[in-house]
């Protein structure tokens, strides 16, 4: 059995098996740290950086961070919640984020993250980019327009034999998530189906899917993301 | 002491956050009460008559005109409140953004399938139309905006409560579903 | 052309690891990457085709269009501008009649902008179908444009004869000058390429040779100064059945070049860094990770390889040790400055985009491969050689106690000798100026490259070193007469923008937000808040993963800080709120479009 190791959240004394990573060990004993490219059960990637922590004093990521013993952790300070808000609104002035026109508005990451922070404008000039949409796939819609570039559906989608699905072209602030133009027509409705489930945004749509969700009833209506976290016990 | 003095306007919007406005039901009577209305669709003034404590501006800027009001607002008004998603983010006619605006004018007035009786083959530049901008700005992107109501439209609650504490200057304690973008 | 792609890649072995080999070979062959290539990688390799995609897209070097028969990459540093850039560019567009960023009508001509390529001493340059062209002036462009106009061989246009030291060899034949303006032990012509590997190593323990590192207190030199010593020592006990020995020669700081020196004049000192360095971790396989620039010294730095494994200082029983047995080969680059960063560099090695990786697990535990890994700099594994021959206790005496040894600096700028210096730790940067012929009106020093610190006078007494000015030796020195927010914090700005590898959605966004607020000022659009915004909103880059992202912002911090002047002047003092936006400018495209005559 893996070692028990202790630590601490914002002084909260806290216990987990030596190893996880620290958005699941916080998670275990009932402390949410906002992520976004994260996901459970694929390897974690580090690139939206909202789980940024100080751990011992650094700038550290929990979501790839392995949890040691005798850490301290400062999470829920004003300056961690100042840099994720920085965060998310540098995600909405990057793309074109039309959440009332957004298929997955209700159910969308990043929204449910603005609304947690009560972030009611971005500090940041909007960019306005000009994107595409690749409606070309019979089955699913990648609305380039939406992509944060959280890279989960890289991640995340491969077909039998291992391949990705979804890769990551150019770089920089020109960089975009695409999708396999001959591998994605031999995408089955289930993989479909999953790469829109991981998508945190409407950026990845399973055609005739929009919409099918009443207002009042989505993910994040009524509860922040979060939440349900906080409200857990811990467990052992 | 005199009441408050509110003006609104809509500039690249549809209305529908001043819809949202008259959606406080009974709460409007109680409105009335507490302020003025001066410049606004509500009452139809349509110039400002003196200076305003509140302007609620709904919509974006996607024309000069709406950048002559918002200015004129922001001259008569001590705080300016950015009303709904357009307001905000340019919301729906931004998402011409992406494209330059000849080509949406070509689309539009030259091009389309729908277009049938422009025979003289014109984009409209009558001297009294306004002219359309290089893309939809949020207003903040024009002059300094105070306060920022989100929504698609922002709920009732939303803009009840806010005005509400800008007029008796205390804070806002707003549940977590009032505040959404949709 | 199917043919010869499925060749190159039963080559490596359809090996996915080798996709960067695999690139380079058909980039090479045949001017660029088809999509019947990508498609046959991604059948022979079994992945999927945007996979090969997003290594492609990710390098400067690599294309998916032909881009002419003479392909022309132009420096476009802060340097090469104030050498006189511009009207090379001009010259080039003219006489070829294309405009930079494209190909010419013909293809026999692609003209493209390239990050600093290592010639800050001989700029303007430009690469050439791969070969290296200094100190461009006018006339050499119109000349040259000529000759591959009468279809001459790149070599054949190389008139004003070669570089000197080895830049004239046979194997390099390159136009490039060292410019070594002083020489320490480094770069000191008295040594005996083998002598560690013959007379010292058969004399010690692995453990002794880290001993020996570690007594010399030596540093990384790449900028980042973790202990060489230490890091060693963490890859030797960590466990793995291979252990690898990289030499990172990426230098893709704008302003540094000294490596491309020593890969020139000292490339047997390096290898024998590398094999001391393979004997203390435990190491089998060394990688020397070459930037794509430097490609011209291929052929030089393979000979180099043979000729040491022919006397038995590489391959099996090195030295005569029994059971020591390494060998190193060459990974070339493809155009990234972010491959500097060791864990990116180990995914570029690997034949993925280079991207650097979360730590912990850090190289030393799990690197190329997944393997324990020794990342160093071309300068460190040259050092070392000299620490195991005469000793830490020797090197101590160099530098200052919390920096030992020397350092190459690679200066450049407003300066009568550009050129590569070897100094001691400890020197000021008044020393540096007074060295290198500065003109005396300096207005501002840059120490590091951009991701460093832009210093102002006031600043010329601190000294380099890791307890004060750490740097990977690049200096660049600004005249009065200098810009420097337009040439200077704009071109670094971009500099970063372009090289960011996207990852983290900080880097990627935040470097691009700074240069539109940077441009408003300088198009008097700015306000003080402006200023202040910049300083304030630079501060989320810090929670990049690595250390582009996190210094992305140093040109705008660093100038705001120590320049706040050169703001305040352009800035709007009669109001605190400007948009930036111009009614004027933003219907123009209206008033074109629709014919609307304006009555004032």
């Amino acid at each position: 059995m893996a070692k028990i190791v202790n630590f601490t959240i914002d002084g909260k004394d806290c216990i987990a098996e030596e190893g996880l990573y620290l958005v699941q060990a916080a998670k275990n004993n009932g402390v949410y740290i906002p992520t976004l490219c994260n996901y459970e059960g694929i390897k974690p990637k580090g690139s939206c950086r909202i789980c940024t922590v100080r751990i011992n004093g650094r700038l550290m990521t929990s979501c790839t961070t392995p949890i040691s013993d005798g850490m301290k952790i400062e999470s829920n300070t004003e300056e961690i919640n100042d840099l994720r808000k920085a965060i998310i609104e540098l995600l909405f002035v990057e793309g074109n984020h039309f959440c009332p026109a957004c298929e997955k508005s209700g159910n969308c990451e990043l929204q449910a993250l603005a609304y947690r922070f009560k972030i009611m404008v971005p500090r940041y000039p909007y960019t306005f980019p000009q994107r595409r949409v690749d409606a070309s796939n019979p089955k699913i819609i990648k609305e380039q327009n939406r992509c944060i570039m959280c890279k989960r559906c890289i991640r995340a989608i491969k077909d039998e034999q291992g391949r990705s699905l979804f890769a990551y072209k150019k770089r920089g602030h020109k960089s975009e998530v695409v999708l396999d133009p001959v591998l994605g027509l031999q995408m089955s409705d289930e993989l479909a189906r999953k790469a829109m489930a991981v998508c945190p945004v409407g950026s990845i749509l399973v055609r005739e899917q929009g919409f099918i969700q009443p207002i009042g009833t989505r993910k994040f209506d009524k509860k922040p993301i979060g939440s349900e976290i906080e409200m857990s016990q811990p467990t052992k | 002491m005199s009441k408050p003095v509110i003006a609104t306007t809509s500039l690249a919007g549809c209305f529908g956050c001043h819809m949202s406005i008259l959606d406080i039901d009974e709460k409007i009577l109680d409105l009335i009460e507490l302020v003025e209305f001066n410049k606004s669709p509500i009452d139809d003034i349509k110039h400002f008559t003196k200076q305003c404590d509140i302007g609620l501006i709904e919509g974006g800027c996607c024309n000069s005109e709406n950048i002559h009001v918002l200015r004129e607002f922001r001259e008569h008004c001590k705080i300016l409140v950015s009303v709904g998603e357009c307001a905000i983010m340019g919301g729906l006619p931004a998402f011409r953004n992406g494209i330059p605006v000849k080509e949406c004018l070509r689309e539009a007035y030259l091009l389309s399938p729908s277009v049938q009786a422009n025979h003289e083959y014109i984009i409209p530049n009558d001297e009294d139309i306004p002219m359309i901008l290089d893309k939809v700005y949020p207003c903040h992107e024009i002059v300094k905006i105070d306060y920022f109501l989100p929504g698609c439209p922002p709920r009732a609650e939303l803009i009840w409560e806010a005005l509400v504490a800008l007029i008796k200057n205390r804070p806002m304690d707003l549940p977590y579903e009032v505040i959404k973008f949709d | 052309m199917v043919a010869s792609v499925t060749s190159i890649l039963e080559k490596y072995n359809k090996d996915k690891t080798r996709l960067m080999d695999i690139l380079l070979e058909i980039q090479e062959a045949f001017g660029y990457i088809s999509s019947e290539a990508v498609n046959e990688i991604a059948r022979c390799c079994n992945i999927s085709t945007v996979d090969v995609q997003q290594t492609i897209s990710f390098y400067h070097f690599f294309t998916q269009k032909p881009t002419g028969k003479y392909t022309v990459y132009l420096n476009n540093s802060v340097v090469a501008n104030m050498m006189g850039r511009e009207q090379i560019k001009e010259t080039f567009e003219r006489e070829t009649g294309t405009k930079f960023g494209q190909v010419s009508e013909d293809g026999l001509f692609g003209l493209f902008d390239t990050s600093c390529i290592g010639m800050n001493d001989q700029e303007p340059s430009a690469i050439i179908n791969g070969k290296v062209f200094t100190n461009l002036t006018p006339f050499r462009v119109k000349e040259l444009v000529r000759g591959m106009r009468e279809g001459k061989d790149v070599e054949e246009l190389m008139v004003e004869g070669y570089g000197d030291g080895n830049n004239g060899n046979k194997l390099v034949r390159s136009m490039v000058m060292n410019n070594i303006r002083r020489k320490g032990p480094i770069l000191d012509d008295n040594y005996t390429p083998g002598i560690v590997i013959w007379k010292k190593l058969p004399t010690m323990t692995p453990e002794q040779v880290i001993a020996e590192v570690k007594a010399s207190n030596i540093k990384g030199r790449g900028g980042a100064g973790f202990p060489t010593g230490l890091k060693w020592e963490f890859c030797r006990r960590a466990k793995g059945d291979r252990k690898f020995i990289f030499c990172n020669a990426d230098e893709g700081e704008p302003g540094t070049f000294k490596d491309r020196v020593i890969l020139t004049e000292r490339p047997k000192l390096l290898f024998e860094g590398m094999v001391i360095a393979a004997y203390a971790v435990g190491a089998t396989e060394g990688i020397l990770y070459v930037r794509h620039e430097y490609k011209y010294l291929q052929k030089h730095l393979e000979s180099i390889l043979q000729g040491a494994r022919e006397r038995n200082l590489l391959g099996k029983d090195i030295g005569g040790i029994k059971g020591f047995n390494f060998d190193i080969r060459i990974q070339f680059g493809a155009g990234a400055y972010v491959c500097g960063e060791e864990s990116a560099l180990i995914e570029s090695a690997e034949g993925k985009r280079g991207e650097p990786r979360d730590r912990p697990p850090f190289p030393v535990e799990k690197g190329y491969l997944d393997y324990p890994t020794v990342v160093n700099n071309v300068e460190t594994l040259c050092a070392v050689v000299k620490v195991m021959l005469n000793g830490g206790e020797w090197y101590r005496s160099f530098g200052t106690q919390d920096s030992t040894g020397t350092k190459l600096l690679s200066v450049s700028g407003d300066c009568k000798y550009p050129g590569v210096y070897e100094v001691e730790w400890g020197f000021s940067v008044y020393d540096i100026l007074g060295m290198v012929g500065a003109t005396p009106d300096v207005q501002a020093v840059q120490v590091g490259g951009p991701s460093g610190t832009l210093l102002a006078p006031v600043e010329f007494r601190r000294i380099l070193g890791y307890e004060d000015l750490a740097t990977g030796g690049s200096i660049i020195i600004f005249g009065k007469h200098r810009d420097l927010l337009k040439d200077v914090v704009l071109n670094f700005t971009e500099f970063f923008i372009d090289e960011s590898c996207g990852s983290c959605s900080t880097c990627r966004i935040m470097p691009v937000v700074l240069r539109n607020k940077l441009l408003k000022i300088l198009n008097g659009k700015g306000v003080i808040k402006d200023i202040d915004d910049m300083l304030e909103w630079a501060k989320v880059l810090k929670a990049s993963r690595c250390g582009l992202g996190q210094t992305a912002a140093n040109p705008i911090v660093s100038s705001i800080k120590n320049f706040r002047h050169l703001y305040e002047q352009r800035v709007r003092m009669d109001t605190d709120f400007d948009s930036g936006f111009n009614l004027a400018e933003s219907v123009k495209d209206y008033i074109e479009a629709s014919g609307r005559v304006i009555v004032e």
